[in-house]
């Protein structure tokens, strides 16, 4: 982490966006200590006039993004990533904050490890990071961790990473005792035994190519089965990335009876779907997979009408071992922090959501449920900020990601909308110079 | 004719006229086949190499016999022995093979996909011997050859595909071939054997095999892979028998001088009755004969066209 900027200074000249505040002006911001001192139109004009001013050039000023799905290789595969290398790829794609995923090798299942990255992220990493602990023992989804100590060691949340927990009386155990922790349990919900070997949506295309095919009820299922457990447990339960328009229908009407439930959408969900796999790009090889042109639009409906909460990058650094191979032989995932918010302002230009929501469930609904001074803009906040200009155009080339796997499913996409410059903590950890 | 493709990967983006210029050609290579003299020169001093990732006999063979027909000197890689169970990834292989520098490659491969990949990374003419359950496209021109003999024409000809769809290559050929030659593609089969949306393929689909094979022209059957029970894809090899296999009886429905196919190797008595696979109808030793008649005309015309591409493939 940067050491905090000690002289104060003003970002002047920016259009503020905050969804906390419903803040949509044009305006400055004060930050003084790592916070924000003060914000608003008036600002500028009560500024000291020796205070350094920072000129946002009319561009937009909001909260630092939060993403709450990201996967690193430390410790275990740092060839593919590190926390110092994937903490770059936030800072330039304007995350301030990311929650790391467990999935590394070993699993982060136990106190020293949870230290560890914190550790880790404080010697060598750019933004704040927040360590996920396993649930259970090496994901194993048999024997629960020691969720209490891990959460006093700092622990953001609970999640059984990529894999997830198929036996019903082991979840609704671990979310019984999470739930004395008031902690937010945080599942993939794609049942293994439906998934079988398939290895992209089923339907039509997964006929033409011949690839096995995951029917949207592995997903369904999960979603139904969890909300009913979280409601037998009274537990906090987030589905961490959702694809289909039936789990949507079960996470409204769970909504609904007031459950405590929340979802999550990825980038790639929302932007891309099964067609974009074309003849095996592996890079779309995904889980939960893209889904149909129809599912895809009714998660963008879902994120307008409030029952999506989320949208995460899923960053998921892969490399040549992972991903070059046949369709079905490779790894899931793709990185996305640098063009996560690119790729989200594409829905701003259509009209399919307003600037605001997308940076509430971009940065502060993450931020609250996760229990962080962050997604705010708000007075006595953390001064976690991004500038960025939602119409400079550009083209995205791989070999430009600061990420250390190039795996992009966003490779050679025309974007509008960058990220000028990002602060965490006040201290400005990237400035893109045009 | 002139193929504009520096591959063949699948049947998939081939259309009608250049289906029939390789079964013309293929027409010529049967009497190649047939003479005393069964060797042309016309690939002297080319390279093919049959990399096969899964094993297999037929498909295999008759590549090699194609290539050796035509003059090419022929190299088989079993790869199950070899780097790959070491760890060497495909495309390790592939730039392998590519110090070699082949002019042809003729690759099998288990998963949906691998020849798009290796066709990237090599530069040279790559055919598919069959990738998982995506495309075996030189089995479904040989059974058009082996149609047309028997048909005159495919247009028009209604064609059963009965089996285990949903794992087969052949299927996906097949289907997509016939339709593009103006067949009516049929399928019978369990649901469980059937892949998702398949009508969308142009096909019309049917679990009674007797009304499936109603006035067929055709009858293509397809092997059961027997660890398909232990899937739950199928409760048994009599219940099987006793709903998909063409028997006599069922092939009473079908028109008088309908042919009976398989893509071989058949399991006699699971998909097909022995009386049916050795009768008069069956027409599938004609296939293997047309395989390498159809494998020539294929390597023939890829190693022709390869001038015609740089490295790139563009």
């Amino acid at each position: 982490m940067p050491e905090k900027q000690q002289t104060p200074f003003a970002l002047t000249n920016c259009h503020l966006i905050d969804p906390t505040t419903n803040l949509d002006e044009m305006g400055a911001i004060l930050i003084e200590d790592g916070k924000i001192k003060a914000v608003g139109r008036e600002v500028a004009a009560n500024l000291p006039s020796d205070i350094l001013r920072i000129d946002g050039g009319g561009k937009i000023a909001a909260p630092g993004l939060v993403d709450m799905h990201v996967t690193t290789g430390e410790p275990g595969a740092e060839h593919r990533e590190t926390l110092k290398s994937v903490s770059r790829a936030a800072a330039a794609g304007g995350v301030t904050s990311i929650a790391t995923m467990p999935d590394t090798d070993p699993v982060i299942d136990d106190i020293a490890l949870v230290d560890f990255i914190k550790r880790r992220a404080r010697d060598t990493a750019k933004v704040h990071v927040h360590p996920y602990a396993a649930m259970t023992r090496g994901l194993s989804g048999k024997e629960m961790t020691e969720i209490g100590l891990m959460l006093e060691a700092g622990a953001v949340a609970l999640t059984n990473g990529r894999k997830a927990i198929t036996n019903a009386q082991i979840m609704r155990r671990v979310m019984m005792y999470a739930r004395d922790f008031d902690a937010l349990v945080v599942h993939h919900p794609e049942d293994p035994d439906l998934v079988g070997n398939g290895v992209m949506n089923l339907g039509e295309t997964s006929t033409r190519l011949g690839l096995p095919g995951i029917p949207a009820e592995a997903e369904t299922i999960m979603v139904a089965r969890d909300i009913r457990l979280a409601q037998l447990t009274g537990c906090r339960y987030h589905a961490s990335q959702i694809s289909c328009a039936e789990s949507l229908d079960i996470i409204r009407r769970a909504k609904e009876k007031g459950f405590d439930v929340t979802c999550g959408v990825s980038i790639n969900h929302l932007t891309l779907n099964e067609n974009d796999i074309g003849l095996y790009r592996t890079f779309y090889k995904m889980s939960p997979p893209l889904r149909s042109e129809d599912e895809r639009l009714a998660m963008i409906e879902g994120v307008a009408d409030g029952t999506i909460d989320v949208i995460v990058s899923a960053h998921d650094p892969q490399d040549v071992d992972t991903k070059r191979h046949p369709f079905a032989e490779c790894a899931d995932g793709a990185v996305g922090l640098e063009t996560f918010l690119a790729a989200g302002l594409r829905m701003v230009h259509s009209e399919q959501l307003t600037i605001s929501q997308l940076i509430n469930a971009m940065s502060s609904t993450p931020a609250s449920l996760l229990g962080l001074d962050a997604g705010s803009l708000k007075v006595g906040s953390a001064a976690d900020i991004i500038l960025f200009d939602a119409d400079y155009p550009w083209l995205v080339d791989r070999e430009d990601l600061s990420s250390r796997s190039k795996n992009t499913a966003f490779h050679q996409a025309r974007f509008s909308g960058k990220v000028l410059q990002t602060y965490v903590a006040g201290q400005q950890v990237h400035h893109y110079s045009q | 004719m002139d193929f504009p493709h520096r591959h063949l990967l699948g049947i998939a983006g081939l259309n009608h006229l250049e289906i029939t210029a390789l079964l013309d050609k293929a027409e010529e290579a049967v009497k190649v086949s047939q003479q005393t003299e069964k060797k042309k020169a016309v690939l002297k001093g080319r390279t093919q190499i049959n990399l096969f990732f899964e094993a297999s006999t037929r498909t295999q063979s008759s590549f090699e016999l194609a290539g050796k027909r035509l003059g090419a000197d022929v190299m088989n890689m079993a790869v199950k022995n070899s780097a790959v169970s070491k760890g060497e990834t495909l495309l390790d292989t592939a730039l392998t093979l590519n110090a070699m520098h082949p002019d042809i490659l003729v690759v099998r491969h288990a998963a949906a996909g691998a020849p798009q990949l290796l066709a990237r990374k090599v530069g040279c003419a790559v055919i598919n011997a069959g990738d998982g359950a995506h495309e075996h496209p030189t089995q479904a021109l040989l059974d058009a050859l082996t149609i047309r003999r028997h048909k005159g024409s495919i247009q028009n000809l209604v064609v059963a595909i009965c089996g285990d769809i949903l794992h087969s290559r052949v299927a996906r050929s097949n289907i997509i071939l016939l339709n593009a030659m103006g067949a009516e593609v049929r399928l019978i089969a369990p649901s469980t054997l059937l892949p998702a949306d398949v009508e969308a393929l142009g096909v019309k689909v049917f679990r009674d095999m007797r009304k499936g094979l109603d006035g067929t022209d055709v009858v293509m059957m397809l092997r059961l892979q027997l660890e398909r029970m232990s899937g739950a894809f199928v409760p048994s090899v009599r219940e099987y028998f006793h709903f998909y296999g063409l028997d006599e009886d069922k092939l009473q429905n079908a028109s008088e001088d309908a042919i009976v196919m398989h893509p071989g190797p058949m399991n006699r008595g699971v998909e097909i009755d022995s009386s049916v696979a050795d009768s008069g109808r069956s027409v599938i030793r004609e296939q293997v004969e047309m395989g390498v008649a159809v494998r020539m005309a294929v390597i023939e015309t890829l190693a022709e066209n390869a001038c015609k591409f740089n490295d790139k493939g563009e």
